[in-house]
């Protein structure tokens, strides 16, 4: 089905851009814009994959993950944003030309890392799976290179669409109950760093992470 | 036909626990927490009883590792929760706090339950995660900067790292679905490990490796470990006691079981390098940070790395006299953990500060207290009659064995060193002259040490006798394995 498949490369690409984009753009709110494109996205491909091979719990699966990802998750962040006024940058400590390079690296990276993934390829999909490590890397970067509490979320939130990806590009998706289990976990994780964050602001006045330096081994 | 129910009584007892704290108020609740433990550890013994079948039900099943693993939980939370309800009467917290503070430690037992009673290895997974979301506002319960800040890295790291263990769950169900393996089945233990032959070796290898780091993450593993002496030194001191105690276990068991699957498609030695290397350097930074560490409670804590590196050795090693010792020091360094965490949180509420240099002499002004701290300790230490002196030496011996005599001289060289560190700064706050503790009322009462004092006891007999656990621990040692 070729038009199946060119729409479900668009989807990859538009996921893959996105976590660029993410390193990218300064602003916390364009950030949060760009998270919702990408869990879009990643919904679109868990929908392709499910229309390729018509499954009633497949389409379910599809459909919460991008209610979750494009919906419910931005929407606590643009709360947690709201709460948080002073934040609206990210202040990387890495600049932003030198994190794009470096997300090329990690894109080559994980074509490299994902070799058995592709070679085994239960499915011709898992050809795409790559982009998936990438967005886990990039995610890795995001959360180790930026200051703000709230972008920590997002790199936490990227490296979790990316092995999202990679698990609906390999396989197929997960089990339904393994599905629905690591959706709640992720809420719920979301939830606790989002009265987290209010609590660092009510702490140490801030949410600069560079600011966390009360506990170390004198 | 053997009966189902002790499989649910784990998940059960807490949520019920956690509703009668709803319904009926902290002090109630307090104690229906200390039940639950109990009824964890009564359903490990009930499953433990049934031989080497394994009992299943849907998605849970029960063997002798389950068995063992819940007998570990109950038997540390029923010691933590009991120490608890004596912290509870002292503290000065508003009532919603407490029942909160209350019903998190409840759903944190039933998430543990949950990860050891679960045949899917995604299930697993996500217990072991739901057990870091629940334990986040037990780590930042006291809302000051320090433990806002360890809740934070805690929630942070534990939940990238545990992403990576799931990324490696992924490759696995890959590997499964390629292997004609197919839906909720093809991540079950049971089927994994019957058609580990049929698994693809290269996707293994990547998921081994993911499923360490990731697992090795929640487990305290070095150099994984940065979240671990925050969080732990932060947390309320039973709280302190189950995470320590068990939840770096259960996080353990989890590489357990994926031990046997990586050992029959890729052989040992692939798993067994990782952990030599995860175990020297656990013991390494453990050694180091303990020597000119200042804070009593982060002393505890990098103990907790120590005694994970040694249990990494145990499991490098793989033999099924490794396994058994390395099971046996599970629980020896859960007891004694335990007991010495809320013994610290006792000191900490005597003395008003975690610094090493503000106690001195606790043996002439609180003589139990000063008891089971210093036995604890003593256990700690790897001395005899507690259990974990006997557990290390049975790792050292069946390293030996295994032809790892490098791995086993260095390692118990930084055990050593992790000694000496541990033994003075143990000296110096209980043995001497007295310092000056705030004249206060004379808690803990002798009803505070009750649990403290079991808890030792339970250690000592353990590391006289194992007596009917010889049986089960081997057991859930060939499960291990593999079968060898």
């Amino acid at each position: 089905m070729p038009v199946n498949d060119q729409l479900l490369s668009l989807a990859c690409g538009l996921f893959l851009l996105c976590a660029v984009g993410v390193l990218w753009r300064r602003e916390l709110t364009a950030l949060i814009g760009l998270l919702t494109l990408q869990g879009a996205a990643l919904a679109g491909i868990a929908v392709l994959l499910a229309l390729d091979d018509p499954h009633p719990e497949a389409l379910a699966v599809a459909v919460a993950v991008g209610v979750l990802k494009a919906g419910v998750l931005p929407w606590l962040l643009r709360r947690i944003l709201a709460r948080v006024p002073a934040a609206r940058e990210t202040a990387p400590l890495v600049n932003v030309a030198a994190s794009l390079l470096a997300a090329a690296a990690m894109t080559l990276l994980a074509y490299a890392a994902a070799r058995p993934l592709v070679d085994l390829a239960p499915a011709a999909t898992a050809r795409a799976a790559p982009v998936g490590l990438a967005v886990v890397l990039i995610g890795f970067f995001l959360a180790a290179t930026r200051r703000r509490a709230v972008s920590q979320i997002v790199g936490l939130l990227l490296v979790d669409n990316g092995i999202a990806a990679v698990a609906f590009l390999a396989t197929g998706g997960v089990p339904l109950v393994v599905e629905l289990g690591v959706s709640a976990d992720l809420l719920l994780a979301v939830l606790v760093l989002q009265v987290l964050t209010t609590r660092l602001q009510a702490a140490f006045g801030d949410t600069d992470l560079d600011d966390l330096r009360e506990l170390r081994d004198r | 036909m053997t009966s189902t129910l002790p499989l649910f009584v784990p998940l059960a007892a807490p949520l019920a626990a956690a509703l009668t704290t709803v319904a009926a108020g902290r002090r109630t609740g307090a104690w229906a927490g200390v039940g639950a433990a109990a009824a964890i550890l009564a359903a490990g013994v009930a499953l433990a009883t049934n031989g080497s079948a394994a009992v299943s039900a849907g998605l849970l099943r029960a063997d002798a590792l389950t068995a063992f693993m819940l007998i570990v939980i109950g038997a540390v939370a029923t010691i933590a929760c009991w120490a608890g309800v004596h912290q509870l009467a002292d503290n000065a917290e508003t009532p919603a706090a407490a029942r909160r503070y209350l019903i998190l430690v409840q759903l944190f037992l039933a998430a543990m339950s949950l990860a050891v009673l679960a045949d899917n290895l995604g299930v697993l997974w996500v217990a072991v995660e739901a057990t870091t979301i629940v334990t986040a506002f037990l780590v930042g319960h006291r809302r000051s900067r320090a433990s806002v800040e360890a809740a934070w890295k805690y929630v942070v790291l534990c939940s990238v790292g545990i992403a990576i263990a799931f990324l490696g769950t992924a490759c696995v169900y890959a590997a499964a679905v390629a292997a004609d393996l197919h839906g909720t089945a093809a991540l079950n233990w049971t089927h994994l490990t019957g058609h580990a032959g049929a698994l693809e070796p290269d996707l293994i290898r990547l998921a081994t490796g993911l499923l360490l780091l990731g697992f090795g993450t929640k487990a305290g593993l070095a150099p994984m470990h940065a979240w671990l002496p925050d969080a732990h030194s932060q947390a309320p001191a039973p709280v302190s006691a189950l995470m320590s105690g068990v939840l770096l276990s259960v996080a353990f068991y989890a590489i357990w079981r994926y031990k046997p699957i990586a050992d029959a498609v890729l052989g040992p030695g692939y798993l067994r390098v990782l952990l030599l290397v995860a175990a020297l350097a656990s013991l390494a930074v453990a050694a180091g940070l303990l020597i000119a560490q200042q804070d009593y409670k982060r002393m505890l804590a990098y103990s907790s790395i120590e005694h994970m590196g040694l249990i990494a050795l145990g499991t490098a090693t793989g033999s099924r006299l490794a396994i058994t010792a390395t099971l046996l020091h599970v629980l020896g360094h859960g007891l004694s953990k335990a007991v010495a965490f809320c013994g610290a949180g006792h000191l900490l509420r005597l003395s008003g500060s975690s610094r090493i240099a503000a106690v001195r002499g606790l043996a002439a002004q609180r003589p139990g207290l000063a008891a089971c701290l210093g036995l604890a300790v003593v256990a700690l230490l790897g001395l005899p009659p507690f259990s974990l002196f006997a557990s290390e030496l049975a790792i050292a011996r069946a390293g030996l064995a295994a032809g790892q005599g490098w791995a086993v001289a260095a390692a118990f060289t930084l055990v050593l060193v992790a000694f000496a560190a541990l033994a003075r700064n143990g000296t110096a706050m209980l043995l001497g002259p007295p310092g000056s503790l705030p004249a206060g009322e004379a808690r803990p009462g002798a009803a505070a040490v009750v649990p403290l004092a079991l808890g030792l006891a339970a250690a000592a007999v353990l590391g006289i006798s194992l007596g009917p656990l010889q049986d089960l621990l081997h057991t859930a040692a060939t499960t291990v394995t593999g079968g060898r």
